[in-house]
């Protein structure tokens, strides 16, 4: 590059990407490595088992008690993916198989692909998938749900709509959710993989019936999770063995990751409020400035930036003229990490399917990046981040009409912010 | 950064050389699995992940671009419709003119980047006049100046081609040397966006609602009869000898060649071997990767991507061109046998690239004497 970096060389990386994975808490990885050095599979039954499966289980208790729920209720996961095909597939299996008229399940448009892609193949199984429509924030229309249900309420296996959105931040109305399937029996399960350590999630009192948790993106260890779900929900297996974790989810239980993971819980919970006002406050002072210097930036998700409405740490900022990923690059050579927030499994880019659910085109759906605050974060990152982004979005600007934006174009892209 | 072994050790060069180096992968598909399938071409997510691979070892930044719309448009359609229109086109001068040193290039180029480099064999060289000038590469045998014939001076002035000095064996070496685990990786060649390599079978796809009328006749030569029919004329191209599947044997006993392809009417012609040789062949649509040449040029030309050279005298006609622009006349010493429309004619002066030109006809002075 002909600039010089003018940030981020000789003081480490501006790490701004903590919605795919935020740091671990030293308190979780002391907890893990110390569980390493242990040896003992927890389902053993001599002393070093005992060991390993008591670590097992004040673990599950600890991260019950975090998020309000029994330790029965937790089922440990290799992460949210696999949460979200056991809660997704499982449920809906055995609710069909109780009644073979319930081949209905109801989500939205905006959900993680673990969710989607689980639910498309179970369509391409028979089932029949309705994916509801969300406003322009990206929050689900309680009516649509309400009138989908009601349509034929007995024909609905289950709802699955996620707590927080992953790319813009909106957070859902889950009461209510829950309120409209539980007139009609059906149970709801939700995406809070974005959402524990963030805003309050409390389980029971929620009402939800199954809920995907993660450990990456709270400061724990990645490849590990778990599905809170109730006793009396009845799922079936997508792992078949040697019936671990209640018989729905065979496999040697991870002892040590599980272990960090619930220092994880039991640390972001704990400091969640106090964490969501700094992270916040970070996050609004981002905003400004960052609307300061390049004034055609608008904010995508909810404007509301209350607790309530919107993620603390996310900022998703269209840069009208400008491909997200020109944008990346920029930031990433001058040491400041984000993200497109776009599926990207072969690193193709493609337009991301929750910008387009919100009512963006193709090119306004290109157009933005993803700065998600954790942690780590402090007000140095977000000066690093001001500091630069106005050579990069101009450049980024002259590099998308470069790479073929026609003046139709923009004008589109101008139209649809 | 492809995924194979020339863009690795190229991207490796240009970083050891001090450039600050940033590794591209192109994504000309949306659907990665749609072209290419195995890991002999450029467009499965297996080449990316090689591509990634390298840059690791090198030690540089990755990304993948998404070229997928402007290469479907430009180079796929193109592909096609020169088809449709009973032209041979070559896609991967196409590519270099219209994607990896024109859409990538300007994209890089607003992005603060200076150049691209790539893979293919070829040097440049500052000449005594100041311009950059393209030669073949050492290895003849890799030599890949031909697909880079449409490059213009500004162009040039912003790439870079670091394996142009050397020999593919060599490249492999020092792959391996380097770490580089696609050192042993086997060439691509044929079209990339071809998965299985049968180009006939999946222009039948592509052109069979466009072109309702796709079959038509087999004629002789000089006599006009009609010797078989045929099933697309897309299938055929001008010195195709393979699957004629005409019935009657030649007069002569000789096997017989495609001549000519007439689009509309779908009609072949086919004729003895002598009946391919042209002296005369003329191109539109030049590329010139410095000045102009004013004065009728004696040195050599090339027909095909890996074709030999052919000693010729080159005029260009200014705006005689059906489309308006320049017209290039080349009168070969070396007469050539199966040159079809469609393909580029390169002019080279010594081992210098003087320009292209997409070859719109040909004929044999024999024949116009006649």
């Amino acid at each position: 590059m002909t600039e010089p970096t003018t940030s981020g060389a000789g003081r480490g990386k501006v790490y701004l990407d903590h919605a795919a994975s935020t740091p671990m808490y030293p308190e979780a990885v002391a907890a893990m490595t110390e569980q390493l050095t242990r040896p003992g599979n927890p389902s053993s039954l001599h002393a070093s088992g005992r060991a390993a499966r008591r670590v097992v289980e004040e673990s599950r208790e600890t991260i019950a008690r975090a998020v309000n729920a029994r330790p029965g209720e937790i089922v440990f996961t290799s992460g949210g993916t696999e949460s979200d095909n056991l809660a997704v597939k499982g449920i809906y299996w055995a609710r069909r198989a109780v009644d073979p008229r319930r081949t209905r399940i109801l989500s939205t448009s905006v959900e993680h692909h673990a969710v989607l892609d689980s639910l498309q193949w179970l369509e391409e199984q028979g089932a029949d998938v309705e994916l509801l429509p969300v406003n322009r924030c990206g929050r689900l229309e309680v009516d649509a749900l309400r009138e989908a249900i009601e349509r034929d309420p007995g024909s609905v296996a289950l709802v699955s709509v996620m707590w927080a959105n992953n790319e813009v931040g909106t957070i859902q109305p889950v009461a209510e959710v829950v309120q409209v399937a539980h007139e009609h029996g059906i149970p709801v399960h939700t995406d809070a993989v974005q959402a524990v350590g963030q805003v309050e999630v409390d389980f029971a009192a929620s009402g939800v019936d199954a809920l995907t948790l993660t450990a990456h993106k709270i400061g724990g260890p990645l490849g590990v999770g778990a599905l809170v779900v109730r006793r009396e929900v009845e799922m079936v297996p997508l792992l078949h063995g040697g019936g671990q974790e209640r018989e729905v989810r065979s496999g040697t239980v991870d002892a040590p990751a599980i272990r960090g993971f619930a220092a994880a819980v039991e640390i972001s919970v704990a400091r969640q409020r106090e964490y969501a006002a700094r992270v916040a406050g970070l996050r609004d002072d981002l905003l400004r400035r960052v609307s300061a210097i390049v004034p055609d930036a608008v904010l995508n998700g909810d404007e509301n930036c209350s607790l309530t409405h919107r993620l603390p740490g996310n900022a998703h900022i269209q840069f009208p003229g400008c491909e997200g990923d020109s944008l990346l690059m920029l930031l990433d050579a001058r040491g400041i990490e984000c993200s497109t927030g776009s599926a990207c499994s072969a690193g193709v880019p493609q337009p991301s399917h929750v910008l387009l659910a919100m009512g963006n085109d193709d090119v306004a759906a290109r157009s933005a990046l993803r700065f998600s605050l954790g942690h780590t974060t402090t007000s140095a990152d977000v000066d690093a981040l001001v500091e630069v982004i106005g050579p990069v979005f101009e450049r980024a600007r002259a590099a998308g009409v470069a790479s073929g934006f026609s003046m139709a174009d923009l004008d589109a892209a101008a139209k649809a912010v | 950064m492809s995924g194979g072994v020339d863009s690795a050790v190229a991207a490796a060069r240009a970083a050891e050389a001090g450039h600050d180096v940033t590794g591209i992968h192109l994504a000309l598909s949306r659907n990665p699995k749609s072209y290419r399938t195995g890991a002999r071409g450029c467009c499965t997510i297996e080449d990316a992940n090689d591509a990634r691979r390298a840059a690791d070892v090198i030690g540089i930044p990755f990304y993948v671009w998404d070229m997928s719309e402007r290469f479907h448009e430009d180079v796929v359609e193109d592909f096609i419709t020169e088809y449709a229109q009973g032209r041979t086109p070559n896609p991967c001068l196409r590519c270099n003119e219209k994607i990896k040193f024109a859409a990538v290039l300007d994209r890089a180029l607003a992005l603060g980047f200076d150049a691209v480099a790539t893979g293919h064999y070829a040097q440049l060289r500052t000449g005594d006049d100041g311009l950059i000038e393209m030669h073949r590469a050492v290895d003849m045998a890799k030599d890949q100046s031909y697909v880079l014939g449409v490059l213009t001076q500004e162009q040039l002035a912003h790439s870079l081609f670091p394996l142009g000095d050397s020999r593919k064996e060599d490249v492999r070496v020092e792959a391996e040397r380097r770490g580089l685990a696609v050192a042993k990786k086997p060439d691509s060649h044929d079209i990339c966006f071809i998965s299985d390599g049968d180009t006939g079978g999946w222009l039948q796809e592509k052109l069979g609602e466009r072109v309702p009328a796709t079959s038509g006749e087999i004629r002789d030569h000089e006599t006009g009869d009609v010797l078989g029919t045929h099933e697309g004329a897309y299938r055929y191209t001008v010195g195709q000898r393979k699957g004629l599947r005409i019935g009657t044997p030649a007069p002569d006993g000789k096997p017989r060649y495609v001549l000519d392809i007439e689009p509309v009417s779908g009609t072949v012609t086919v004729g003895p071997r002598e009946a391919l040789t042209v002296d005369q062949v003329t191109g539109s649509r030049p590329r010139w990767c410095g000045t102009v040449p004013t004065e009728p040029l004696h040195g050599t030309v090339q027909l095909r991507a890996h074709g030999e050279e052919h000693r010729a005298t080159v005029t260009v006609d200014p705006g005689q061109a059906p489309d308006g622009g320049d017209r290039v006349e080349v009168e070969l010493h070396d007469p050539a046998q199966g040159i079809a429309p469609g393909q580029a004619v390169v002019v080279y002066d010594g081992t210098r690239v003087v320009g292209s030109a997409t070859i719109i006809g040909t004929d044999r002075r024999e024949r116009r004497t006649a």
